[in-house]
């Protein structure tokens, strides 16, 4: 026989619910924890949501941002914020820093005179300096893109409550949206914990991390809905440690190919998609783990009413479509 | 019984041709841009230098040149949103309506008595009359200046209300009138915008209204959104000029006090017009489309008091002589006086359709923006970051490429090699089918297509799986791998759907790069599912057919 990477024996029979009680909890847990350090220590708003203006500069200077500050100092900004950005596709004499500027009181977007002053000012301090790229967002702009974002993970939610609940039992809806809940409150509780900048970008990247989540959550259900069917008698509970067992090698592979395209996305892509992926490979991992420990969990607590039979016609259509195609 | 009918087989293999095909242009971007280029500015002006027939030449003609776009992260350039203040018009409205008002009401000095204007809020206007008791035959009087509004769903509605406070008349649009006003002034700051970016010449603009009263500006390749907010500050200018003649010498002397311009739609045509104009569009105050008295497409405009002033004593010396309309340096249209146009309102007639005159009428009010502009959100990417972006995001999704199939391959073996296959012809998809569209690639959209790489074998992965499991139940290896597809269909199905719903809130909320990563994102899903299932069930069974293998290692 012919190698073969098996990162997952043929036959498993782990007992993924002999801890149910402890998962669970820790499911809980890590959902409160997560709220109460976004409550506490508060997201690192991006211009998108907060409005202002981020100005990127590069230099072949090594960078003073002490030396920045004092200069943008006298020009009564406000709030600045200078960071420095590390990447490893920088060149060795790339230099590349990051000026965050509050809105402006009475402005919407920031004015080029301003843009100008700030512009200057840094020149004096490295006659080098290049402005790659500037953003700026009004505060009407940013308030109206909270509620899109807002608007448009609970519109996902909604969406994905409605269609398990249709292709399936409702204890499986109500699992699947608790998964997605889990994934987004510990998401942005990750988030809020390490300060990273919370940008639209960010709000894209819970969204696919809501389709990958319901994605591992629906190819268990699926396993899990056939099963019953099969062994009409077993417990619940052993069935779906059955279901998940089965599912168990597709699970890791999926995941593993997922995640090995996003880490290198990571390393390599670049600083200005570093927290958009970051939030996803982190979701591919919570996504996983949250199918099984949350989803299935729920999914057991709720029981499922087994003498109704959990197949529905849509699902035999596509089967039935396939087997066609075969003839 | 494992077989896919011929007819099935020429459809996968013709939509992954198609796919490679048009997908190929991509790997060729700068000379197929160029190429493209030439082609439009061929088309364009008929004409084309030597670098651009060169240009041309680089890419022949026959071959799909459908690109897919890159969005401004990725190319560099500038994005703007501005509000435009459509209230500014209501005020401009009101005042233009006091002359008027107070003409018609004065008329009945006897009866309602004094007439002045009181102070208002901007968007009304408001007559104070000596006798209040009059009031009603006031109202009365300020009804006729009303004209109905002619809108899809405004018909037999006026354009002003006309109410009596006291001693005062309250004098202010209506409802049907504010929605076309707005929606005019909407159309005219476009068109203006949409004039002045194309000036510039910058590729590819992208100028549209959003909401009620915002346009957003993407102007690729310009250097920061300061230039561009300095390019759409800049006037239109509109003149009305004696013609002297016409001709199609450009280089002819055309006296002195004289200039040569050319006409904006006929080629090789110039007019010789004196310098000094009748009257310039600063005077203008409306126009719109209307039709002359044999019922064809003409244009109606009006000046103001002193703009009517000038060019009703200019037509009245000037029948059957042509004048020209000139906008920045064109002569966009040189009819023929026909009569005395007293009064400073007058139609322009031509050989028109109805879109010319329709486009005249907003050209013509398009000489100044009808109101102003307020810029919500600016962002400016300059093309190093661009560029730095397009390389560290193709270098990651070479990577991930490569430790996708290795780990595929590792864990599948040949199978692997097939979902390998699959998975370079489902990217090839993507480009494709994104170059047929002209959907727009942005930074988060390389990022969604490296994260369908990771997910696009997901549904090899379930059949494989699914054939392993069914080979364990000691069937037949062509049995094994016919229940393998049809039983992992439904997870399939279910799980491809659920992420295409997340997928399609994401485009319909998302805007700029965010929609860019759906659009890839939404693509990928349906080229993953079709490779998955159609692309590498066609290698499995013609690999089948060819070995029939006794045993399935997998």
């Amino acid at each position: 026989m012919a190698f073969r990477l098996k990162l997952v024996p043929d036959h498993t029979n782990f007992d993924f619910f002999k801890y149910q009680w402890a998962t669970f909890g820790f499911s809980v847990f890590l959902v409160v924890a997560s709220l109460i350090i976004t409550l506490v220590m508060g997201l690192n708003f991006g211009i998108d949501f907060k409005g202002g203006t981020t100005i990127r500069t590069e230099s072949i200077q090594p960078l003073d941002t002490g030396a920045y500050r004092d200069v943008l100092q006298p020009l009564n900004l406000g709030d600045v914020a200078i960071t420095e950005v590390f990447d490893p596709n920088f060149r060795d004499d790339q230099h590349v820093a990051s000026i965050r500027v509050q809105a402006q009181e009475g402005d919407e977007a920031i004015t080029p005179e301003v843009i100008g002053q700030i512009e200057a000012a840094l020149k004096t301090v490295d006659p080098e300096v290049k402005f790659i790229s500037t953003e700026s967002v009004g505060p009407k702009v940013s308030g109206e893109l909270i509620w899109t974002a807002i608007w448009s993970v609970l519109g996902a939610t909604a969406a994905i409550l409605i269609y398990v609940w249709l292709r399936f039992e409702w204890q499986f809806a109500v699992g699947a949206v608790a998964a997605l809940v889990h994934d987004v409150t510990v998401t942005v509780g990750i988030f809020a914990l390490f300060q990273i900048k919370f940008d639209l970008t960010i709000i894209a990247a819970l969204l696919t991390i809501l389709g990958y989540s319901i994605n591992d959550t629906v190819v268990v259900f699926d396993r899990l809905r056939e099963n019953l069917i099969k062994y009409k008698t077993m417990p619940l509970r052993e069935v779906m440690n059955v279901s998940v067992n089965e599912t168990l090698s597709r699970t890791v592979l999926t995941a593993g190919t997922t995640l090995l395209a996003l880490i290198a996305l990571l390393v390599l892509g670049g600083d200005v998609i570093r927290g958009f992926v970051f939030a996803m490979t982190w979701g591919v991992i919570i996504g996983t783990y949250s199918s099984v420990y949350v989803a299935k969990n729920i999914v057991l607590f709720l029981g499922i009413d087994r003498d109704k039979k959990p197949a529905d016609p849509s699902a035999k259509f596509f089967t039935e479509g396939t087997a066609d195609a075969d003839n | 019984m494992l077989q896919i009918p011929l007819w099935k087989r020429v459809v996968i293999i013709g939509l992954c041709l198609l796919g490679l095909a048009m997908a190929a242009p991509n790997l060729f971007y700068p000379r197929v841009e160029a190429h493209n280029d030439a082609v439009k500015a061929f088309t364009d002006s008929g004409a084309m230098t030597d670098a651009q027939a060169a240009a041309r030449a680089g890419w022949p003609d026959w071959l799909p040149s459908g690109l897919v776009n890159l969005g401004l992260d990725l190319r560099g350039g500038a994005h703007l949103l501005a509000e435009v203040k459509v209230e500014e018009v209501y005020k401009a409205r009101m005042d233009s309506l006091w002359p008027e008002a107070r003409k018609a009401l004065a008329a009945e000095r006897a009866t309602i008595g004094a007439v002045r204007r009181a102070p208002s809020p901007d968007d009304e206007l408001r007559i104070q009359i000596g006798e209040p008791s009059q009031i009603a035959r006031a109202v009365e009087i300020a009804r006729t200046l009303a004209s109905p509004v002619v809108t899809l769903t405004g018909v037999g509605q006026n354009d002003i209300e006309v109410t009596g406070q006291g001693d005062t008349i309250v004098i202010r649009l209506s409802e049907v009138e504010r929605v076309a006003t707005d929606d005019r002034t909407m159309q005219q700051s476009l068109e203006i915008v949409r004039r002045r970016v194309d000036a510039a010449g910058t590729r590819e603009p992208t100028i549209v209204r959003q909401g009620t009263d915002r346009i957003l500006i993407e102007v690729p390749g310009i250097g920061s959104a300061a230039e561009l907010k300095a390019l759409i500050g800049t006037t239109a200018k509109l003149t009305f000029q004696p013609v002297i003649s016409r001709g199609s010498n450009p280089d002819a002397n055309p006296g002195s006090g004289n200039e040569i311009l050319p006409a904006a739609d006929e080629q090789g045509v110039y007019y010789v017009l004196d310098k000094v104009p009748v009257v310039t569009g600063d005077e203008l105050t409306d126009a719109r489309p209307d039709t002359d008295q044999n019922g064809y497409p003409a244009v109606a405009f009006r000046f103001n008091a002193t703009g009517a002033r000038s060019f009703g004593d200019y037509t009245a010396n000037h029948i059957g002589e042509p004048f020209a309309i000139v906008l920045d340096g064109k002569v966009i249209s040189a009819p023929t006086i026909q009569a005395h146009i007293a009064g400073g309102s007058g139609i322009i007639t031509g050989r028109f359709s109805v879109q010319e005159a329709t486009d005249l009428a907003l050209l013509l009010r398009a000489g100044a923006l009808p109101a102003g502009m307020t810029f919500l959100e600016e962002r400016t990417v300059g093309p190093e970051l661009g560029q730095d972006s397009i390389d560290a995001g193709r270098v990651a999704a070479m990577v991930g490429l490569v430790a996708v199939v290795g780990f595929m391959v590792a864990s599948y073996g040949l199978f692997g090699v097939f979902a390998s296959i699959a998975l370079l012809i489902n990217i090839a998809l993507i480009f494709g089918f994104m170059s047929m569209i002209s959907a727009t690639l942005t930074l988060p959209g390389i990022a969604g297509i490296v994260l369908t790489m990771g997910t696009a074998v997901d549904a090899n992965v379930l059949v494989f799986e699914r054939i392993r499991e069914e080979m364990r139940s000691a069937k037949g290896p062509a049995r094994a791998i016919e229940l393998g597809y049809e039983k992992a269909m439904s997870a399939i199905v279910d799980a491809n759907v659920t992420t295409f719903i997340t997928g399609l809130i994401l485009f319909v909320l998302g805007a700029g790069p965010v929609r860019g990563f759906a659009v890839t994102l939404l693509i990928g899903i349906v080229t993953s599912v079709f490779t998955a299932i159609w692309v590498t069930r066609l290698m499995v069974t013609l690999w089948f057919a060819r070995r029939r293998p006794k045993q399935l290692v997998l």
